[in-house]
């Protein structure tokens, strides 16, 4: 096997660990988001990555059938999982223009003083 | 291949970049890469998906929020060292975890051989439409799709709740996301 048959999840593994900093380095709660957002994305394109085969195609029937499909449950269980993502994004988004209205700021920090001064 | 590093270079600059809108347009890049990509891997309608709720309404929704909270991001106090570590780590760990994967595209995969007979198989003769990803979606993992809608009934409820009242408190704020009267 050549190392190269790996090269897809190491992609998908770099842009999960830039998702993952942004999440945990920047005190923006916005910008938080939008890294758990890279975040997810990766995640489904890890998922689809391992149903795609090798000389396969769409599994959508057409006149002429092909010989090899490629798996349908990873792209069935990441249509579920977009859109299950962008409920949460937006119920996030929510919260934060509430935070932004009590506190008057969406930075992790200042949050954390006025909360230490309270 | 050129995608790829496409993708990536995106991640990158969004990570680094300290204006938020330039932030969130790049999102919406990131994420029509990332369903070019989709499209490459055999998976048309999840490309779909991506591109109109990733790169689409995902944007709109980042773009109302930074209308109603400004678009200034600071930079933090202490150094970035820590969490660098920590996401190398985790990294490294993982990448030693791809080590046991099966190569891309090998059809001897454990996900290629289950179930069978799979569900390429059996859809024509029991449910009869052309589209597989459509009968899964819609009849064998009907439960899912199900559940999956309480889920955005649940984060729409939600999202009125919290947002609801905010024209009482604020006024003269017309809020440009839901269409819901003052009370």
């Amino acid at each position: 096997m050549s190392p190269l048959g790996l090269y897809n999840y190491w992609v998908v593994i770099f842009l999960m660990m830039t998702g993952f900093y942004v999440v945990i380095a920047r005190g923006n709660l916005i910008k938080k988001i939008i890294g758990l957002n890279i975040f997810q994305t990766s995640v489904f394109l890890l998922y689809l990555t391992m149903g795609k085969v090798r000389g396969g195609t769409v599994p959508i029937f057409a006149e002429i059938r092909a010989d090899i499909y490629t798996h349908p449950l990873p792209s069935v269980l990441i249509l579920t999982a977009i859109v299950v993502g962008i409920a949460t994004t937006a119920v996030a988004l929510a919260l934060i223009v509430r935070i932004r209205e009590a506190y008057g700021t969406i930075e992790e920090d200042d949050l954390d003083a006025i909360n230490r001064e309270e | 291949m050129l995608l790829l590093t496409l993708l990536a270079a995106t991640a990158v600059t969004i990570a680094r970049m300290r204006s938020l809108l330039a932030a969130v347009m790049l999102t919406g890049i990131y994420s029509f890469l990332g369903a070019g990509w989709m499209l490459l891997l055999d998976a048309p309608d999840v490309a779909f998906t991506e591109a109109a709720v990733g790169a689409g309404v995902s944007t709109v929704l980042m773009l109302a929020t930074l209308a109603l909270t400004g678009s200034d991001m600071k930079p933090r106090g202490h150094s970035p060292w820590l969490p660098l570590a920590a996401v190398l780590v985790t990294g490294a760990a993982l990448v030693y975890g791809t080590m046991d994967m099966p190569a891309f595209g090998d059809p001897n995969a454990p996900i290629q051989l289950y179930p069978s007979p799979s569900y390429v198989d059996k859809t024509e003769a029991e449910i009869g439409v052309p589209n597989v990803i459509t009968a899964v979606l819609g009849s064998y993992r009907g439960y899912d799709t199900l559940g999956e809608t309480t889920v955005i009934f649940t984060a729409g409820i939600a999202v009125l709740l919290l947002l609801r009242g905010r024209h009482r408190r604020v006024r003269g704020d017309d809020t440009p996301s839901d269409g819901e009267t003052p009370r």
